[in-house]
């Protein structure tokens, strides 16, 4: 048995302690250790995007990630996207677009559409299928997830306009 | 619609109705979108121990001897299980849902025994404290191998000299045992008419030879299973399975244990296309679990269901068609020669009944060839076989119509089949929509639109496949807030927990949401076959809707109850029982809900069906393409997917199946292959060289759902699942013909066989 590591990091805003093995991803400890089992595991080297959580300011797929890296960082993952009862406009979208048919790529695609549209709030459609392409769906065929961020990168606009309305008057 | 007027997903209705056609949010939606929902893998138990599989690096090779003492031994294992903890198979048959098969084959894929067939096959197994640690531990188990020359394809399994896998299978020839052995498993022939006299008829003769690869589903949840062989002696397993009666009754039979002793608990499934039929894992599970005395979860890396889960198969296939020269097809022959992998059974059948099955030919001759080869057990990949068979014959009759001069949706609608037509394999059509969908395709924008540009080609291509029926079990319990929880067995792969409950929202007068859907374990509700066959929204919606219509009558017996009159006087109208017996009375469905206590209790809807009227559903494609002359690769331009879906009871999620299966059907088309070396290794095992189609690969993928009601249906529905996929692969070498004058007859049609077939032109 390997010695394990004290972790201490945020996820999802929350400051978290955890005991892993070095040897031990950040999926892993997300889901074996944390029991936070929505990032989820398609296949283990990177390719699939079902595990993509937010490090920092970055993407990246929480099985090429060690759990003793996230020390001292912050990491959102898809059960930190709805806030409180809220969901998230990106989950609102999904649901009403029929964005997801298994749903088990969902979360993934969440959280990184969820990072596209922090940084671009009016994405084109070419910039939406590259932005997800290290994103694997195999139900959808990509046409109905593409809709569901375009809408969702609408509506934000337009909340985001009513809000500065809101803050000029 | 967009800004042009153009409509990119348009639905051909015939019939309105308040719930059935709408688009609501599905039930397991939220659970789904936060993370919340329970997967295979999700599963934590206490005291779980976690599974790891020893696979061969052969692909045929025979095991000398197995030592697991040193495994057994290391640290924080519990178990060591190999095919010796089955006991002897003997020569029993069972029957897993496939036909009678011998239990040695079922259990030899499961964990092998004397002989491995494929480089992957499970040969033991460690339960350990953690992954990590049995991952270790089977470092440390000893397998000493004779290896065997591996055969890869199945015209070179049929050869004389080939590698054989099995000692014991004998050829079935024409439906007849014979002592021949060998790799062929059986060969058998479809025959119509005088196929002879008819091509000596034709006008014109089209023949073609092609090969399709090995292709994998590619869902992207692995498989997984967990299970507890409890101390009075119940089995029970949590996976991931699109059957969970059929899991529990194949993972009974493999551990030798009765089917009341086994429970299966479906927990949320990440894509199955049939390849999460089969069953792998669970009884490993178990066997570790019965030693261990704890609970035992095993999840496959992505390699092991590359290399050990059921693929589809590869093929090699010949067509010939004959026509007269205003276009009447006259006679048609095919050869289908299928790679079954390890075990016999390719779905060779199916593609033999498929292969003419959108035209009304007089002439047929059809032979299939079930042949096993070195490759993993294929499994059912969504209309299995139907997509090799029409790779072929939608690009012969692509090559026909150029030949005749004939538009090529024109010669489909010539020779099409209809209702009452027969097809070579024996049954007659019920009402199909083959002629509708083509109508559809006529008469689509996309036909029409211009098409410029150098390199550039447009194609079509049409496709069949069935729907089953099986058999399906529903439950509906009134609440006293006058919605209903209905419990159903069909575990749900896209949504169909909603256009389930949406059928008998339908009849109850109640909003889809106002029924609140389960689906349950075996324990919990009747049984209800695989999420498979196109069947799920066709035979477990009958279901429900049988069930609404239980309660409706035990309603009407309560309302009676309370209006002193004969339940046959009570109707049931816009959610509103009324009753005209001398003296008008009403009562809405939620008023009479409150009120079951103080009229005999609570009411349960139950009903069983196993229906007779399944509809099969036929699909068609136009699809535009650009050659890059100087690569060779070929983008999708525009794609348009047509299907008839008798009546779509969710159209978003019917457009999601055809979306889906479309897009499956140009990875096949274009990139998707098993690159084995010769000595039968799977080169490309991970998701970046294996390459399914990415968003950055496609356009949106429009579509036109047709509505040609299924007669044996109360809402008329057909299943959608699996006809979408099979013209793709035909539509877009069609259009690689337009784009660039070459005749694709290998998949798939990759970049460097585009360019080999241009350079050969």
């Amino acid at each position: 048995m390997h010695r394990k590591t004290i972790v201490q990091t945020t996820i999802n805003g929350e400051a978290v302690e955890f005991l892993c093995e070095p040897r031990q991803s950040l999926l892993e400890c997300l889901r074996d250790i944390l029991d936070m089992t929505g990032s989820k595991e398609g296949c283990n080297d990177g390719n699939c995007g079902a595990c993509t959580v937010m490090l920092d300011d970055r993407i990246v797929p929480a099985c090429l990630v060690l759990g003793v890296e996230v020390d001292g960082k912050s990491v959102v993952t898809i059960e930190g996207i709805a806030s409180g009862g809220e969901l998230h406009p990106i989950q609102q979208c999904f649901l009403e677009d029929a964005s997801l048919q298994c749903g088990v790529c969902t979360p993934g695609f969440i959280v990184a559409a969820k990072a596209l549209l922090d940084r671009d709030p009016d994405p084109s459609e070419p910039e939406i299928r590259l932005w997800l392409a290290n994103n694997l769906c195999r139900c959808t065929g990509y046409d109905k997830i593409i809709r569901g961020v375009q809408d969702a990168a609408a509506q934000m606009r337009q909340a985001r306009d009513a809000d500065l309305e809101e803050t000029k008057s | 619609m967009n800004a042009s007027g153009y409509e990119p997903n348009m639905v051909l209705a015939n019939k309105e109705y308040n719930v059935v056609g709408t688009r609501p949010v599905r039930h397991d939606g939220v659970d789904k979108v936060t993370g919340r929902a329970l997967y295979g893998a999700d599963i934590q138990l206490a005291g779980l121990l976690q599974g790891a599989v020893l696979r061969s690096p052969h692909a045929h090779a025979r095991i000398k001897s197995v030592d697991v003492s040193a495994a057994a031994k290391a640290n924080g294992v519990m178990a060591v299980v190999t095919a010796t903890n089955f006991g002897p198979s003997g020569d029993k048959i069972v029957d897993v849902g496939e036909g009678p098969t011998p239990l040695a084959y079922v259990r030899g894929n499961v964990l092998a025994k004397d002989k491995v067939l494929y480089r992957g096959h499970p040969v033991a197994a460690v339960a350990a404290a953690s992954l990590h640690l049995a991952q270790e531990a089977l470092k440390l188990i000893k397998v000493d191998y004779e290896p065997l020359p591996a055969t890869l394809t199945a015209p070179d399994a049929m050869r004389q000299d080939a590698p054989v896998l099995h000692d014991d299978l004998r050829t079935q020839e024409l439906g007849e045992a014979t002592d021949r052995g060998g790799n062929l498993a059986a060969h058998f022939r479809h025959e119509k008419g005088d196929v002879e006299k008819g091509f000596s008829d034709a006008d014109v003769i089209v023949e073609s030879e092609l090969d399709t690869s090995t292709v994998h589903q590619g869902y992207i949840e692995p498989q997984t299973a967990t299970a507890l062989w409890n101390n009075d002696g119940r089995v029970q397993v949590w996976c991931s399975t699109q059957g969970a009666f059929p899991t529990r009754d194949t993972t009974s039979k493999v551990l030798g244990v009765p089917v009341s002793q086994v429970k299966v608990t479906p927990m949320e499934i990440g894509g199955g296309f049939g390849g999460k039929i089969p069953v792998y894992l669970e009884p490993v599970a178990a066997l570790l679990s019965k030693k261990s005395g704890r609970p035992v979860k095993i999840v496959m890396s992505r390699q092991d269901v590359f290399e050990a889960t059921g693929p589809t198969p590869g093929s090699h296939i010949k067509v010939k068609i004959g026509a007269k020269n205003d276009g009447t097809l006259v006679a048609a022959k095919a050869d289908l020669a299928f790679e079954a992998g390890a075990y016999p059974g390719a779905m060779v059948a199916p593609a033999a009944m498929c292969v003419f099955a959108a035209y009304d030919i007089d002439n047929v001759v059809i032979d299939g060839y079930d042949v096993v080869v070195n490759k993993p057990s294929t499994a059912a990949y969504r209309a299995p076989g139907a997509t090799n068979a029409a790779f072929a014959t939608e690009t012969v009759v692509d090559e026909l119509a150029g030949k005749l001069g004939m538009d090529p949706i024109d010669l489909r609608l010539k020779n099409a089949a209809k209702e009452g037509t027969r097809r070579a394999d024996g049954p007659k059509f019920r009402r199909i929509g083959c002629v509708e969908v083509l109508e559809a395709m006529q008469n689509h924008p996309h036909y029409e639109a211009p098409l410029e540009g150098p390199n550039r080609g447009r194609g079509v291509a049409i496709g069949f496949w069935f729907n089953v029926g099986l058999e399906s079990s529903a439950s509906i319990s009134v609440n006293s807030d006058g919605t209903v929880n209905l419990v159903e067995g069909s575990t749900d792969i896209g949504g169909t927990r909603t256009s389930i409950a949406m059928q008998a929202a339908e009849v109850l007068g109640l909003k889809a949401e106002q029924v609140q859907p389960t689906v349950a374990d075996t324990d919990s509700v009747g049984y209800t076959d695989v999420t498979g066959g196109s069947r799920t929204t066709f035979c477990t919606g009958y279901a429900a809707h049988n069930a609404a219509h239980d309660v409706l009558r035990q309603m009407k017996e309560r309302a009676a109850l309370l209006w002193e009159t004969e339940p046959d006087k009570v109707t049931f109208e816009d959610g509103t029982f009324a009753s005209d017996n001398g003296k008008r009375r009403s009562i809405g469905f939620r008023r009479l809900a409150s009120k079951l206590g103080e009229t005999g209790g609570p009411i349960v809807g139950r009903a069983t069906v196993k229906p007779r009227g399944v509809g099969g559903s036929f699909a068609g494609n136009i699809v535009d393409v650009e050659v890059d002359p100087e690569t060779g690769k070929t983008t999708i331009l525009r794609f348009t997917a047509f299907q008839d879906a008798g009546k779509a009871i969710h159209p978003s999620y019917v457009e999601g199946q055809m979306q889906g299966g479309s897009v499956q059907g140009i990875g096949w088309a274009l990139n998707e292959e098993y690159f084995m070396s010769p000595e039968g290794e799977m080169k490309n095992s991970t998701l970046l060289d294996y390459r399914m189609p990415t968003a950055l690969d496609l356009p949106m993928i429009d579509t036109c759902i047709i509505e040609v009601a299924n007669p044996g249906h109360p809402f008329g529905v057909r299943g959608v699942g699996e006809a979408n996929i099979v013209p793709p692969p035909a539509a877009v070498a069609n259009a690689i013909h337009a784009a660039a004058g070459v005749r694709m007859k290998r998949l798939p049609m990759s970049p460097p066989s585009v360019m080999e077939a241009i350079w050969a032109k």
